[in-house]
């Protein structure tokens, strides 16, 4: 459904709304995610590697919900529809210097 | 690394009723959490919380947050604050920044308990200082007591938003009204009528068009949405404000079940994506639990019965106890949680329109639309009743679960029976003494005591009152109708005060007897 990419979902079209910030943390607006969807990123996942979305500060605490309520809308499907992001570590901001410190699963305490 | 019998993530509610479970059965327990207090959101919620007496019912949330944590002192809980759990892997093993380090920490169970995040809307001008959660206010006024501005508008009408402009008002802001894009009020009718009756006005099926201002919130444009969910041109309106609250919602925090790789679905009764659990909390994975709002949105009160039954069932699955004490623990849970998910309100009733209570009373239909029950509407509930000399008048008019009133009487004039969710029924064949401990109880702050034959020509009205400075007896002021607008002129004869009221405070006012039956707040006069 979402992830069928021969579906027509017709030219983007220009939108009153689309300096609208959506992802505050990166600073990316509505008309930016929607036009991403006709590059031809059609799933969240391909969206915050383009766009950069959630990738900021927040983790997509703030946005996620409403990027995926964008491209749903976009791709004409239901936001249930569309497979969340993938989850993974780290799940909150940290800074390289003390993600380089991971003390390993093998040192005893 | 450190090995745990069960690590909690997340000490609010949930996690930290879990993990006194646990640890009363003798596992040992960790409980991580990021944030520098622990409690979750309860030492936020200064209301009484509503719901069953033997469940915490009309003690205020932070107190319930205290009792939480000296509960997992004794139990001898470890609760490890500023660490951050950032994985978790299906083995069982967590890694959490703690300090300057990433530190690994595993586990034969583990319960999630990472709670949710409020939503968010976008519209023009809503990055603009000044747009902020409700739950950011509530954190600014009640962990800090740091006014969040001083005109508000709140944009939502669930529970939150209600619950969190009455702490508005408390703490001195002006509410200058609640905007929901829905036709009917979200939450509660007697949180909305909490503050209808202290004059905030409702615009329903109105939505926010824009925030004003260039460097910060200076006002706020709403319009009137239609069926098709846009702004009616022409019906926008200006509200000068300063802070703009958004309550529209929760949405799960389950991205560590996603990255174990707990099954997940996208359930709109419970509010976004959660990962599946069966009865006892236990997600896809074995050994892997989740309880509270990760696993769909609830109320508090909720929390602490999943929380206690996935405490309870970790136990059970290193083997701490047997198969028939946690049928017989889980037993004891079970009917208290599916209590909480009856009524007008509950999960199951999500996206319905509920036109008779399970009495067959009309739902107030004003009280839907604006906040308040209209004076045609309020005789036919079983509460609110004609009767000589001073007696209760229960405006509870929807059916949720609460029913720590119907103890609050000495005399048992309040009558609720075993449907929690029931309507209380004044019995007038019992005589209230007018010792005010049912007005102190109800968490809704919904019931009255009126005497109609306190003088000739006047009569009293004794009022829920939660505001500080309280008016001292004596004082000459207004009382306000269920609308918020004054009716008439009023002289508080008296102030109660008590520690069994745990500071609601009891005010009776002197109005003229046709005004018994109307008058439901009272305004010094300024």
């Amino acid at each position: 459904m979402a992830k069928d990419r021969t579906k027509e979902i017709g030219a983007f079209a220009a939108a009153p709304d689309d300096n609208l910030i959506i992802c505050r943390c990166e600073e990316i607006t509505k008309g930016e995610i929607r036009s991403a969807v006709h590059d031809g990123m059609f799933t969240l996942t391909e969206i915050r590697r383009y766009l950069r979305t959630g990738m900021g500060l927040c983790q997509g605490q703030t946005c996620s919900r409403l990027v995926k309520a964008i491209v749903a809308s976009e791709l004409g499907v239901t936001p249930s529809e569309l497979e969340p992001a993938a989850s993974r570590a780290p799940m909150r901001p940290i800074e390289m210097r003390i993600l380089a410190r991971d003390l390993g699963g093998d040192q005893h305490e | 690394m450190k090995r745990y019998d069960l690590i909690v993530i997340g000490a609010g509610p949930a996690g930290l009723s879990a993990s006194i479970e646990a640890a009363k059965r003798g596992l040992a327990v960790a409980v991580f959490d990021e944030n520098a207090k622990p409690g979750g959101q309860l030492f936020k919620q200064i209301h009484k919380f509503f719901g069953a007496k033997e469940h915490k019912a009309k003690i205020r949330g932070f107190r319930i947050g205290e009792d939480l944590l000296a509960q997992a002192a004794e139990t001898g809980v470890e609760v490890v604050l500023n660490a951050v759990v950032i994985g978790l892997f299906p083995e069982k093993e967590i890694t959490v920044k703690i300090g300057s380090d990433v530190r690994h920490f595993k586990a034969d169970t583990i319960i999630i308990a990472t709670g949710a995040s409020e939503n968010m809307v976008p519209f023009e001008g809503w990055t603009l200082p000044g747009v902020i959660g409700a739950g950011a206010a509530q954190t600014m006024m009640n962990l800090h007591g740091v006014l969040p501005g001083k005109r508000v508008l709140m944009l939502g009408s669930g529970n939150v938003g209600l619950v969190v402009s009455y702490q508005l008002l408390q703490a001195g802001c002006e509410v200058v009204a609640v905007c929901d894009m829905a036709p009917r009020v979200g939450g509660y009718g007697v949180h909305a009528a909490k503050i209808a009756r202290c004059g905030v006005p409702f615009y329903m099926e109105h939505t926010i068009v824009k925030a004003e201002g260039s460097v910060q919130v200076t006002g706020v444009t709403i319009g009137r949405v239609g069926a098709d969910r846009q702004v009616i041109p022409g019906t926008e309106k200006h509200l000068a404000v300063d802070t703009i609250c958004l309550a529209v919602g929760l949405s799960p925090m389950s991205q560590l079940a996603d990255m174990a790789y707990c099954a997940m679905e996208d359930n709109p009764r419970k509010a976004g994506y959660v990962p599946v659990v069966d009865e006892f909390g236990e997600t896809s994975v074995p050994g892997i639990f989740a309880a509270g709002d990760v696993s769909g949105i609830e109320e508090a009160s909720s929390a602490m019965i999943e929380g206690r039954i996935a405490g309870v069932a970790a136990a059970y699955r290193l083997g701490f106890i047997d198969k028939t004490a946690l049928n017989a623990q889980v037993q004891e849970l079970k009917p208290a949680l599916s209590s909480l998910r009856q009524g007008m309100f509950a999960p199951e009733s999500r996206g319905k329109t509920i036109t008779k209570t399970e009495e067959g009373c009309a739902i107030s239909e004003n009280l839907l639309r604006v906040g308040f029950i209209a004076e045609d509407e309020i005789s036919r509930y079983p509460g609110v009743t004609k009767q000589k000399g001073v007696h209760p008048v229960i405006e509870c008019t929807q059916n949720i679960p609460c029913n720590p009133c119907q103890d609050a009487c000495p005399k048992k004039c309040i009558r609720i029976g075993s449907q929690i969710t029931a309507l209380p029924v004044v019995d007038e064949s019992e005589t209230c003494i007018d010792c005010g401990m049912c007005v102190a109880s109800c968490s809704g702050q919904a019931i009255f005591l009126v005497n109609e034959d306190f003088a000739e020509d006047y009569a009293t009205v004794t009022l829920p009152y939660e505001f500080l400075p309280l008016p001292p007896e004596g004082d000459k002021g207004f009382a306000l109708g269920r609308d918020g607008q004054k009716v008439c002129t009023a002289e508080v004869v008296q102030v109660r005060s008590a520690p069994a009221f745990d500071k609601t405070h009891l005010l009776t006012i002197k109005v003229p007897r046709d005004m018994a039956m109307k008058a439901r707040f009272y305004k010094a006069e300024v």
